[in-house]
């Protein structure tokens, strides 16, 4: 059975600028032991970031690996020529990783994984870019060691968007727009506002964002480029203007409008800003998730009575329904695998994150808590996070699309929710 | 205002009393003279009578704007909602009557606030909000108040009016707020 473990990893390592705070709650049964020994630094001063330890961090977020605690390794090596397997082989350490940051003008990493009981290489490799691309760095090989170890491509070297309330009643309530690295660290207000924020959704392209933003005192989509900063108003309908969702391709935006009554789902093209109305419905029709081909959409539907989920051909409009288990179920979105669904499932008045296979109709609920919302895949389709409440206090926590694996993120301050975990940053 | 009206009956004594001295100042004018008199003095009674009967008509007015508007500030402006539902009950539709019977009175606009708990994802809450402010617009739209005049905006559960998640909370919180 699942082990509960009570570790408080401290990932943010002194950079006072990050909000979030990994706790992780439950882990595998019989994780994959690995020593991921401190990087030899050479350069001015003492490292700037602690490469090992980020890495370390990475694998044993993922529930599928143990790193070995420093005060555990009988050596330190940080060259091939120093590894000596029986001081690994002695503790039952599996996998053995060692590398070397170099700092001048730029920094470089250089790196090897060892296989502890065929006493051999099995990966190496080098990256390089700047000292504040330093962590991103430690995630990218982070990657390459969970692929090759698990055969899944890692998301470790992806970000987050997440929105944090401060709700006040006696002076105007702020809502903030946060991008951070996947693990919470290098966060970075990109957005303020004393008017609401919300759904913020990432484009395929990993640099384009959309959301909800309430500044002119009524919703409108806004988008948002986060390498230069430059927003654009996309939306200024009558009614609702939400729940946008960029296509596979990147080339259009599902959204919510109630421009025509009641709330439907509609699609903008965004070279030619042509609007297409897809749901036809006196009913609340909205949330809507792209399928992977592009040509349909799953959305939430209280058309039956209750919110159910429900498929559209956008061609054709022809509609369906998808969701049978539970009275009450919301906000679909689709796995990477094209055929994990995961949403929003009310059952007994608590709402949990659940999952369906298209395929086989199976309905799993991942979550436990009783106000779990927003539910966001990783790209490599391993981990979700989602919104959630600790205490009176909204937080983010993860969990693996099999359950195995649960993280909190608590933040400092502020109610945090919807997060939306990036795609794939960079080439493969 | 008990000024100004003191004052007019300073000027109605002055003026009688100026009347008396020139109807005295000028003893040989002949009849059409005093009949003229007569005349305006008729004249500033009626005046001061119409006066009187609009200061009445004013203050009757303005009793009962004044009872329209302690009606509205006794119903409230917000009306509240079971989960997941929309309809108004006969409490929430004695609120909207107060409100209507006030803004039959006026020609102001009104901006309609929807608003649901926190329970359920955040963009059905936003139509949630959307539905519940439509039908107090819709209400208020039968009743006679022009659509032109009413506003509406959902803000879903973006913006609680009571913190925490209790049962209380949430009712306080399933509601649309009229500005």
């Amino acid at each position: 059975m699942m082990r509960q473990l009570i570790l408080l990893l401290l990932l943010v390592a002194g950079s006072a600028r990050a909000e979030l705070v990994i706790e992780i709650t439950q882990g595998r049964d019989n994780p994959t032991s690995i020593a991921v020994v401190p990087f030899a630094w050479s350069g001015w001063g003492s490292a700037p970031e602690d490469v090992a330890g980020v890495i370390s961090d990475d694998l044993e977020r993922s529930g599928q690996f143990a790193p070995v605690k420093l005060a555990n390794m009988l050596s330190l090596p940080t060259r091939e020529a120093d590894v000596y397997f029986r001081d690994w082989r002695a503790t039952d350490v599996e996998y053995l990783l060692i590398g070397r940051v170099a700092g001048g003008s730029g920094m470089t990493i250089e790196w090897e994984l060892f296989d502890v009981f065929r006493q051999a290489k099995v990966l190496s490799g080098r990256e390089s870019g700047s000292a504040e691309e330093l962590r991103m760095l430690g995630h990218r090989i982070s990657d390459d060691v969970y692929r090759q170890l698990t055969g899944i491509r890692g998301a470790f070297a992806t970000r987050i968007l997440y929105v944090t309330a401060n709700q006040r009643f006696d002076a105007p309530s702020t809502y903030q727009l946060t991008v951070a690295d996947a693990d919470g660290a290098r966060s970075e207000v990109i957005y303020e506002s004393n008017e609401p924020i919300l759904s913020p959704t990432w484009a395929p392209d990993g640099r384009t964002i959309a959301y909800v933003s309430f500044e002119t005192s009524r919703p409108a989509v806004f988008l948002h480029d986060l390498d230069t900063g430059i927003r654009e108003q996309l939306t200024d309908f009558r009614g609702l203007n939400g729940a946008p969702a960029f296509s596979p391709d990147g080339n259009s935006l599902a959204l919510t409008l109630s421009k025509d009554g009641s709330p439907d789902i509609y699609v903008l093209d965004l070279g030619s800003r042509e609007l297409r109305r897809v749901t036809r419905h006196y009913a609340i029709d909205t949330e809507p998730a792209w399928m992977p081909d592009g040509r349909s959409l799953l959305f939430t539907s209280d058309r039956g009575g209750r919110p159910q989920i429900y498929r559209v051909d956008i061609a054709t409009g022809k509609t369906e329904r998808v969701t049978f288990d539970g009275p009450w179920n919301a906000r679909a979105s689709l796995a990477a695998d094209g055929r994990t669904l995961v949403m929003v499932q009310q059952k007994d008045n608590q709402f949990h994150i659940a999952v369906q296979d298209l395929q086989g109709g199976r309905v799993q609920t991942l979550t436990s808590t009783t106000l779990d919302e927003s539910p966001s895949v990783a790209p490599n389709g391993s981990m979700l996070l989602y919104a959630t409440k600790l205490g009176d206090r909204g937080i983010l926590a993860a969990v693996s699309v099999d359950g195995g694996v649960k993280f909190m993120l608590p933040s400092r301050d502020g109610d945090v929710r919807e997060p939306a975990w990036s795609p794939f940053l960079g080439d493969p | 205002m008990k000024h100004f009206f003191d004052a007019v009956s300073m000027t109605k004594a002055l003026s009688v009393i100026f009347a008396v001295l020139f109807t005295v100042g000028c003893a040989s004018t002949d009849t059409t003279d005093a009949d003229a008199q007569a005349e305006a003095d008729a004249a500033e009674a009626r005046k001061q009578q119409q006066m009187e009967a609009d200061k009445a008509r004013m203050e009757a007015e303005k009793a009962r704007m004044k009872a329209l508007e302690d009606a509205v500030a006794a119903a409230g402006n917000v009306v509240y909602f079971d989960f997941d539902k929309s309809t108004l009950n006969s409490a929430t539709r004695r609120v909207l009557d107060a409100h209507i019977a006030l803004l039959r009175e006026n020609n102001g606009s009104v901006r309609l606030e929807g608003h649901a708990d926190e329970r359920g994802t955040r963009e059905y809450n936003m139509a949630l909000g959307e539905r519940r402010a439509k039908a107090v617009a819709d209400y208020m739209a039968v009743n006679g108040i022009a659509r032109y005049r009413l506003e509406t905006v959902s803000y879903g559960e973006e913006r609680p009016a009571m913190a925490g998640s209790s049962e209380a909370a949430w009712s306080k919180n399933r509601r649309v707020e009229i500005k």
